[in-house]
């Protein structure tokens, strides 16, 4: 086979070499051939071809590559990206268009001179000016909506902490006492993943789930950590996203739109479940981070918190590590049954 | 004294032989201080590297274009990176992605680019015998070549070569338990680097030296070549750049090896707290991105310089708005020192600092609006060759168009967040930067030849790989929209585990074909390349009619440049054209007292200073920048 090959490569360089040599008899050198009115056409067939293509797929496929949207805020970002797909879409079809377009028109035609056309400051002004009033336009409604989005969390907002690590996300609830308890790296082990300190009362009703639930129609704001590497907390379907930092917690405020099941009807796909991935290079298994969430209706959502167990209820072994003071209040706190305390001794 | 001795040695046998008879084999070609021989150099080892870069990414695309093939045969070259059942192994996967971006972003586009060009063309376009350090020039690829050496090393050990993609974000690169490519391969990524960096930093002091201080007689800055200007700019741009990402470098070491903690802390990892705290990774982000960005416009500029010079000869016009032209690249030189953070919108820094970089970042996309229309208009009324340095050209114009625009939807905070370290991302800096430098770089390449080796580049070949170029780029870049809007994250492995990136297997095979094509086509430049140097046909002085100061020397300048004097330059380089001229083109070095059919009034008056003595043709020279600004508005009004 790799004679076959030397062979085959061997034959084309002849063929090659052949032709050059017809080429360099037949043409005199420096003067354009027929191959400048070929590429000239070719220029013009591309842009024609290109852009029709374009404009067809973008409107057949635009159910497949438009992203459902599911979140108040996102309805903003997605307005202003698809007024910038607009603006930006215009002027890309306009000056390829013209570009491919000067160069089939304007090709080398013996005998003609191109035109002596050095500047005009009238023209460059134009173009300076236009340019930087639809900037003036993307950048104030930009600055608007970010400012709106990165604003501060109201303070009756429903507030939940995310933790990425290699490789998966955990997520943290604050409990029917609404406040977090506090946490500590160096306390992390194999069950103690977000590292809560058992010194503090407001950890003992701290509950983590399997999925992460959210209410509809009530701003959430997350708190995301890292543990290990960074990560990036990002829902597309909410249009959210924002790195996981070790060391320093970051936020993202948001107000989901569609319940999941209000979701699944509307795209009529009774597997459809919301998810959670990883945007930031974090590893070998950065592809596989994923995390199921579901919004809810606020009832159900406040139903479904109460069914949860504390963190020190599943794991209650760590009673050990709350000061003996305290442990009585934990316990209560914790909602640990007399036989889950017995089996754990 | 030794531009003295050389310019005998060139006088007594430039017209005997190809090369000079004084120094052997490793002076004249191994360590050479001539900077043609230096360029070519730079050249080919960027060559070497594209090779490799694009044949990794031709890799990883099998992975993405074919999830469910099996890629046993690669199994000869990549050995224990298959897995037992067939497939590239993830961490393999992202080690190719990483050494792809620093590859080309680093080893090609920035020394591939500004090493071969800058080094070729700045003596050569502004009239000077070399380089102003000769020795440092020499340097400066050298460390170019170790860095090289490690890079290339680094691929073949145990552990992999770095992986945590070519930004090497902390704690990710400082944490060898987080990865296996972080031990021995991310040491070698960073020595290798901090070389690169010192061979980038020896080029540049070199680069704007001798723009600054060794042009020829009449040269002033209003009359250089629109391609010194953009590989001045480009050296200043990486002189005050490349040293924060030394220093970065230098700081994530001491956090690799001497257990500090600038980037670091509260980490738990592989069961175990680490005792750093205090760092902060988007300290490590912000050192990043203050060269990251700028490097993006020092791949980019000498791209956008090249380009100016091949459109405005194969237009057979002058260049339109040649004071815009500079005016826009110093604006985007400066401002490219201003919106690094806008890669960092989503990091948790500081919201307002987001709304900061929004504004400044949107702002550089008016002089590059600015360039896109001059060069639009440069086509328009021209009488168009297209040679194939002019279809490369052209075609970074289109895509320098496609990928710019959005960058307005990347650039807005509020619109990245959905896109950020998406697709999206990945398509815009691909056209924008990866293929529009690429192609500057090969449109450089097909333009210089003639005067690098004396030969010319086939033309046939040339059309085929570029249209197999210009159509595989699109189809590979442009479907990575429509993935990136439908949110599909970068750096994945496979999209199978997730219901919401389970679609458009259709596309990323497209895509992956569309690569492999254009990888193809490659080769068939490399093929021309290799056969012209040998065997093209024989190229004359000046193929392109073009008016610049390399055309002036002998088919094969020796050491030295010019066997006699050094040309003194009369006039600005895009007289082309001109209304009354004899040809459509007049070099810089024709006196306006031979062209007195074609000359302004001004440009008459000019032809007194001309004709008297050496000295004052100095004067004239650094009076000129006045002269010429009158001398363009006369042109507008005739």
């Amino acid at each position: 086979m790799a004679a076959g090959i030397i062979l085959v490569i061997g034959i084309l360089i002849m063929m090659f070499r052949l032709e050059v040599l017809v080429d360099i008899v037949k043409r005199k050198s420096g003067k354009p051939g027929h191959s400048n009115k070929i590429n000239a056409f070719l220029f013009m067939a591309f842009g024609i071809v290109g852009v029709v293509w374009i404009l067809w797929y973008s409107w057949a496929e635009f159910d497949r590559y438009n992203l459902p949207l599911a979140s108040k805020h996102g309805a903003e970002t997605d307005e202003l990206f698809w007024i910038t797909t607009a603006i930006t879409g215009v002027v890309f079809i306009i000056t390829n268009i013209l570009l491919f377009y000067f160069s089939f028109k304007y090709q080398h035609q013996e005998g003609k001179r191109a035109k002596f056309y050095p500047h005009n400051n009238k023209l460059e002004l134009i173009w300076t000016v236009l340019p930087a009033i639809a900037l003036a336009v993307l950048i104030s409604k930009g600055l608007i909506v970010w400012g709106d989005i990165m604003e501060k969390a109201p303070d009756d907002a429903e507030v939940i902490e995310v933790m990425g690590y290699q490789f998966a996300w955990d997520v943290r609830y604050p409990g029917k006492d609404n406040s977090f308890g506090d946490y500590d790296f160096r306390l992390i082990d194999g069950s103690n993943l977000f590292g809560l300190d058992l010194e503090d009362d407001n950890s003992y009703d701290d509950f983590s789930a399997l999925e992460i639930h959210i209410p509809k129609g009530k701003t959430v704001l997350v708190n995301i950590r890292a543990r290990d590497v960074l990560h990036s907390f990002y829902l597309p379907h909410f249009r959210v996203k924002m790195d996981a930092v070790p060391g320093m917690q970051t936020h993202f405020k948001f107000e989901a739109t569609k319940t999941t099941a209000e979701m699944r009807a509307e795209l009529n796909d009774p597997e459809f479940n919301y998810e959670l991935a990883c945007a930031e290079i974090c590893g070998r298994g950065h592809f596989s981070m994923r995390k199921i969430v579901v919004v809810d209706e606020l009832e159900d959502y406040e139903k479904w918190k109460a069914q949860q167990k504390a963190w020190l209820k599943l794991n209650p072994d760590y009673l050990s590590k709350v000061p003996a003071a305290k442990r009585e209040a934990a316990i209560i706190k914790a909602g640990i049954t007399k036989e889950e305390l017995n089996a754990s001794l | 004294m030794a531009t003295a001795e050389l310019k005998i040695a060139s006088d007594t046998h430039h017209d005997e032989h190809d090369h000079e008879h004084h120094g052997n084999f490793w002076t004249n070609y191994v360590f050479s201080q001539d900077h043609k021989v230096i360029a070519k150099q730079f050249l080919i080892t960027g060559i070497f590297w594209a090779l490799i870069g694009g044949a990794m990414s031709v890799i990883f695309r099998l992975q993405l274009g074919f999830p469910n093939a099996t890629v046993e045969w690669l199994k000869p070259l990549l050995g224990d990176w298959i897995t037992a059942d067939g497939k590239i192994d993830p961490e393999f996967y992202l080690a190719l992605v990483t050494m792809h971006g620093t590859i080309m972003v680093f080893f090609v586009l920035t020394a591939g680019l500004s090493g071969t060009f800058s080094n070729y063309l700045i003596p050569l376009q502004i009239g000077a015998r070399d380089m102003a350090s000769g020795f440092m020039n020499m340097l400066s690829y050298w460390f170019f070549f170790v860095s090289s050496v490690i890079m290339f090393s680094s691929i073949f050990i145990e552990t992999g070569p770095a992986s945590g993609s070519w930004v090497i974000y902390p704690p990710l690169s400082a944490l060898p338990q987080a990865m296996s490519g972080s031990g021995l391969g991310m040491t070698l990524w960073l020595a290798s680097m901090a070389l690169f960096i010192v061979s980038t930093l020896l080029g540049g002091i070199n680069y704007i030296t001798t723009v600054i201080n060794m042009r020829t007689n009449g040269m002033s800055f209003s009359r250089l070549p629109l391609t010194i200007w953009a590989f001045f700019l480009t050296a200043t741009i990486g002189l005050l750049s490349f040293p924060v990402l030394l220093s970065a470098a230098l700081l994530l070491i001491f956090d690799r090896h001497f257990g500090t903690s600038f980037y670091l802390s509260e980490i738990y990892i592989n069961g175990e707290a680490l005792p750093n705290q205090g760092g902060s990774p988007i300290l490590f982000q912000h050192l990043f991105w203050f060269l990251g960005h700028p490097e993006v416009y020092i791949v980019l500029l000498p791209a956008l310089g090249i380009t100016s010079e091949v459109i405005s000869t194969n237009s057979r016009k002058p260049i339109f708005g040649y004071k815009a032209m500079i005016g826009s690249m110093i604006g985007i030189s400066v401002l490219s020192f201003v919106v690094w953070a806008h890669h960092m919108f989503v990091t948790g820094m500081n919201p307002f600092l987001g709304s900061v970089f929004t504004l400044l970042t949107l702002v550089i996309a008016i002089p590059s609006a600015v360039k896109v229309f001059n060069y639009m208009t440069t086509l328009w009324g021209g009488n168009i060759k297209f040679t194939t340095g002019m279809l490369f050209s052209i075609g970074l114009v289109s895509f320098f168009i496609s990928g710019g625009l959005t960058g307005l939807f990347v650039g807005n905070s509020a619109v990245d967040i959905q896109l950020h370290d998406t697709y999206f991302v990945v398509a815009h800096f691909h056209l924008v930067m990866g293929s529009a430098t690429f192609f500057g770089l090969l449109a450089g390449v097909y333009h210089w030849f003639p005067k690098m080796f004396g030969r010319m580049m086939n033309e046939k070949l040339g059309y085929i790989h570029f249209w197999l170029s210009f159509a595989g780029v699109y189809l590979v870049f442009f479907p990575l929209h429509y993935i990136g809007i439908a949110g599909f994250p970068r750096r994945y492995y496979s999209f199978t585990n997730f219901n919401a990136f389970n679609d458009f297997t259709d596309l990323n095979m497209l895509v992956s074909i569309a690569a492999i094509i254009t990888f193809g086509a490659q080769l068939i430049f490399v093929f021309n390349f290799f056969y012209s140097i040998f065997r093209g046909r024989l190229a004359s002085l000046n193929p392109w009619g073009s008016n610049t100061l390399e055309w002036t020397t002998p088919r094969f300048p020796g050491h030295g440049n010019w066997p006699g004097e050094i040309p003194t330059v009369y006039r600005w380089p895009y007289d082309y054209s001109k209304p009354g001229a004899k040809e459509d083109f007049i070099m810089q070095n024709v006196p306006y007292s031979e062209t007195p059919e074609s000359n302004t009034p001004e440009e008459n008056e000019l032809i007194k200073l001309e004709l008297s003595n050496d000295d004052l043709i100095i004067q004239a020279g650094e009076e000129t920048p006045k002269k010429q600004n009158d001398q363009d508005n006369t042109q507008e009004h005739n």
